[in-house]
């Protein structure tokens, strides 16, 4: 048994784990009991599980938790924004109702934050090549499109 | 109708079904107030108790059977329970698909949730609302029909009472009868019916506050991951537990040929299910992929089920002028939901309590019982909202799975599927191939039109056998259950002969089930391509030819077609478009169902843009005309059909469920890919709002259309017939090379 020290949405929180291999995103469900990150494929095929280490989208799935620095930041969908303060983002995927089931939905809104940090205004293209490599089956797609454009003109 | 109000202990009750981990609920041994209280709330259909109660506090809490699939219709039966009892919106509760709760409305399939279970709810409301009336009227001495409710509040002569004192807590006791509809309210006074009311589960799913199936925890569950076999009917030989020794907590379960691991933390129990090692007979007795559709052909037919005769078919045919005949395929297809299926069980005092995001948690829970040989009335199921869900997809099994756990560890368990446990073991869309046959006379008059469609029977019922029923070698009803796949095999043209044939085969490689559109979208693409190669034949406009056939009484049917032509700017002319050079050639086609042949009406224009050297064809854009009666929300509406097209697009082009002679060999997103950001279309919608109808379903109807369109799209840009699913650039080079 070890203990992993990690910060997680601004939150110094340590995890005892069998193994330190074990993928990131099972301390962030199972340990921490967060809803955001969620297991699709856990073959950085689809972008479910996706979260953000120091402003950077990676996919928790195949991110082990040995390779996180206990002083790297680990932000997830809860600590982007609340229901009552959401992010610039969230507000936007809020506000064009671009959910079905919304399983694709954390991954779609940590990709685009982590995007539009870096590319403020991004071209409709831009945007979906952003997008490309995370997978909804609802096919939500067009909604989701026009939500981050309109988190990229808030 | 009878308003006495009577006291219950309903409020026993409360809480159950809520999403927490601690809820108390059915009936612990020596509970007898508990057991009394489950039994007290009314499930039967023809209750008005068994759809809503309104407590002391003049919350409503609505029960229904019919699920949210990631659909929206949490917030859609809602608007129409509130708007037929005056109340506003967040004084509706709702709670679903809880066995013990929740009425039979059967099964969340068919795009039926508004169109019979919301409306089963709006009657429950209207007479309930009825009720409180005349209650009120009695109180407040003043005629009901100077009375007037607004948010709960009934006013009338200067006096006001809330329906908190009414009726606060106690049962309605109200019979409905669906013969005799309770009058409901007129649409023209409609405040939130007809609205785009925001989703109610949206800022949660966007901030991480829902709590999915798979979120769900109870106190001191174990995790448990299946280890199927790796041929489908393989025997289990041997299992070598000391593979996983190294890993703590973790430990194998056996039955039968049913195998997994369970451990105290999920990763221990991934990791055991990875790390087991096992011996396994040999199986081979899938199809060679390459002849599926010979073997679909070869397959010995249990019955013909004619959908319909004018006429003389064969004899037309056989006098017809110019005759034609096209056979289509269609692959087979897996449901792909993103996220797993998952679920949760605990056996208690010889109870079992199943959480899961079953679409059928009364018909679970019949299976379960069955399963476990024990009485119904011991089981209950509870729903929770999983990944979109387009059918029966693999959550029913996953319930089974954590059910034969729970039972063999004595512990609540949850099982996660893997993504290859979902791609591999789910059922399936099954094989269709479809022959079509028709006659034209010398004017370009269709005479004749005969089809056969060749698609597994349903035999027993709807009961798709349970994985780990059929691997522990536990009961079960071996059912074939596809799902109604034989509607819209007929079709909506007036020909002078007509016949349509299903022949329903025996068996078919996987087992089968539903998913979204279930053979309407198989029948419907055959029926509308080859529609369009009739068309084409004539050197009609494919718009033009079909109204010419089209019931002229059918008026809804006709103004789809005529908006559909105003939303496209439609350019009247026979297909194909030719004098295209270049590699990129441009066409578009069109595509019409009237679903079911009784119901929601939609009509849809692809433009597509082929590239004769890649073969690979993009679909920029889509056009669809939409007529489902009274529209409950707009904006719902809306999502359904992008999520219609945009998912059906991904079938058409791109996906097939790929195996060897032993088992699915598509168990990725690598293997099975859909369609990505980049290539999904724009969509120009034409919705056809009809206030003072009944509702109709949204939830399939959009996606029968989209092959065709497609199929017809590409015929029109290239000449070219595509009449195998999906159309990958190897089909449409093929195909191409074959017209050159
Ligand atoms: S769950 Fe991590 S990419 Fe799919
Ligand atoms: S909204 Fe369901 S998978 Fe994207």
């Amino acid at each position: 048994m070890a203990t992993r020290p990690l910060t997680v949405n601004g939150k110094r929180v340590s995890i005892t784990v069998d193994d330190p291999d074990m993928p990131l995103l099972y301390a962030l469900r199972d340990d921490l009991a967060l809803k955001g990150p969620r297991f699709g494929c856990g073959l950085a095929q689809c972008g479910a599980c996706t979260v953000h280490v120091d402003g950077r989208a990676v996919r928790s799935c195949v991110t082990p938790l040995s390779s996180i620095k206990p002083g790297q930041r680990v932000v997830t969908l809860e600590g982007l924004g609340t229901p009552q303060n959401p992010h610039p983002v969230q507000r936007a995927f809020i506000e064009e109702q671009a959910v079905q089931c919304g399983y694709c939905i954390n991954g779609m809104i940590m990709e685009a934050a982590a995007f539009l940090a870096r590319n403020r205004r991004p071209t409709e293209t831009q945007i979906k090549q952003a997008l490309a490599n995370n997978l909804c089956r609802c096919g939500t797609h067009a909604r989701i499109v026009r939500a981050v454009k309109r988190a990229a003109t808030a | 109708m009878n308003t006495h109000f009577k006291t219950t202990r309903r409020d026993v009750l409360k809480g159950g079904g809520a999403l927490v981990v601690s809820f108390s609920f059915g009936a612990q041994a020596g509970d007898a107030l508990a057991q009394t209280a489950a039994a007290a709330k009314p499930l039967a259909l023809t209750e008005v108790d068994s759809y809503l109660a309104i407590d002391a506090k003049g919350m409503c809490t609505v029960y229904s059977g019919k699920v949210d699939l990631g659909t929206g219709t949490d917030t859609a039966l809602r608007q129409m329970a509130a708007e037929e009892l005056d109340l506003p919106l967040n004084r509706i509760k709702l709670v679903t698909g809880d066995t013990l709760l929740t009425p039979d409305q059967g099964t969340t399939w068919g795009s039926l949730t508004i169109q019979s279970g919301g409306v089963q709810i709006r009657q429950a409301s209207a007479a309930a609302k009825a009720a409180l009336l005349e209650e009120a009227a009695k109180r407040l001495n003043v005629k009901k029909e100077e009375l007037s409710v607004a948010g709960g509040v009934v006013s009338g002569g200067g006096k006001r009472i809330a329906y908190a004192q009414l009726i606060g807590g106690k049962s309605f006791s109200i019979k409905l009868d669906p013969k005799q509809p309770v009058p409901t309210k007129d649409p023209k006074t409609f405040k939130l019916v007809g609205t785009s009311v925001p989703r109610v589960d949206i800022p949660g799913k966007a901030t991480g506050t829902f709590t999915y199936m798979q979120d769900f925890r109870v106190p001191g569950m174990l995790h448990g991951r299946v280890v199927r076999p790796p041929a489908m009917q393989a025997k289990l030989e041997s299992v070598d537990e000391a593979s996983i020794k190294g890993i703590r907590s973790a430990k194998v379960i056996r039955q039968g040929n049913f195998l997994a691991v369970v451990a105290a933390n999920e990763w221990a129990a991934i990791k055991g299910a990875r790390q087991l090692k096992a011996t396994w007979s040999k199986w081979e007795g899938l199809p060679e992929q390459s002849k599926l559709y010979e073997h679909v052909r070869a397959t010995k037919v249990a019955k013909d089920e004619v959908t319909s005769t004018v006429g003389n078919a064969a004899e037309a045919l056989g006098q017809g002028a110019k005759k034609l005949a096209a056979t289509y395929d269609f692959a087979i297809h897996t449901h792909g939901s993103i996220g797993p299926s998952c679920a949760v069980a605990e056996f208690k005092d010889g109870k079992l309590t199943s959480w899961s995001a079953s679409q059928a948690t009364h018909t679970l829970r019949k299976q379960l019982a069955q399963m476990f040989a024990m009485p119904v009335d011991d089981v209950r199921c509870l729903y929770l909202e999983g990944a979109g869900c387009y059918g029966r997809n693999g959550h029913e099994d996953a319930a089974a799975d954590a059910a034969l756990l729970a039972k063999a560890t004595g512990k609540p368990v949850r099982v996660q599927w893997s993504r290859a446990d979902e791609h591999g073991w789910d059922p399936k869309g099954p094989p269709t191939l479809i022959d079509l046959r028709a006659a034209m006379d010398g004017s370009g008059t269709v005479t004749a039109w005969e089809s056969e469609f060749f698609i597994p029977q349903s035999a027993g019922g709807f009961l798709v056998p349970l994985v780990a029923a059929t691997l522990a070698e536990m009961p079960y009803e071996k059912h074939i259950a596809p799902g109604n796949i034989i509607r819209n095999s007929d079709i909506p043209y007036k020909f002078a002969n007509v016949k349509t044939v299903c022949h329903r085969l025996e068996s078919t490689p996987f087992t089968p089930s539903w998913i979204r559109t279930p053979g309407r979208m198989q029948n419907t693409y055959a029926n509308e391509c080859f529609m369009d190669e009739l068309a084409a034949a004539a050197s009609a406009d494919p718009i033009e030819f079909r109204l010419k056939y089209l019931d002229p009484a059918d008026t809804r049917g006709i103004e789809i077609l005529n908006r559909l032509v105003a939303l496209a700017k439609w350019d009247k002319r026979p297909s194909p478009k030719g004098g295209q050079s270049g590699d990129v050639v441009k066409g578009r086609g069109v595509s019409y169902v009237k679903y079911e042949l009784v119901r929601t009406y939609v009509g849809v224009v692809a433009e597509v843009e082929v590239n004769r050297a890649t073969g690979i064809i993009k679909v920029p854009k889509f056009y669809i005309t939409h007529d489902c009666g009274q529209i409950i929300n707009p904006d719902g509406l809306k999502n359904q059909l992008e999520g219609n097209i945009i998912q059906t697009v991904s079938r058409t082009l791109l996906e097939e469920l790929k195996f060897n002679r032993s088992a699915v060999t598509s168990l990725d997103w690598a293997s099975y890919p859909i369609l990505t950001f980049p290539d999904v279309p724009d969509i120009a919608m034409d919705l056809i709002d009809r206030p003072t109808m009944p509702p109709w379903g949204a939830g399939e109807p959009a996606a029968a259309v989209v092959p065709s369109a497609i199929s017809n799209a590409v015929f029109d840009a290239t000449g070219v017939r595509l009449r195998s699913i999906p159309y990958t650039p190897e089909k449409v080079k093929a195909a191409l090379r074959g017209a050159a």
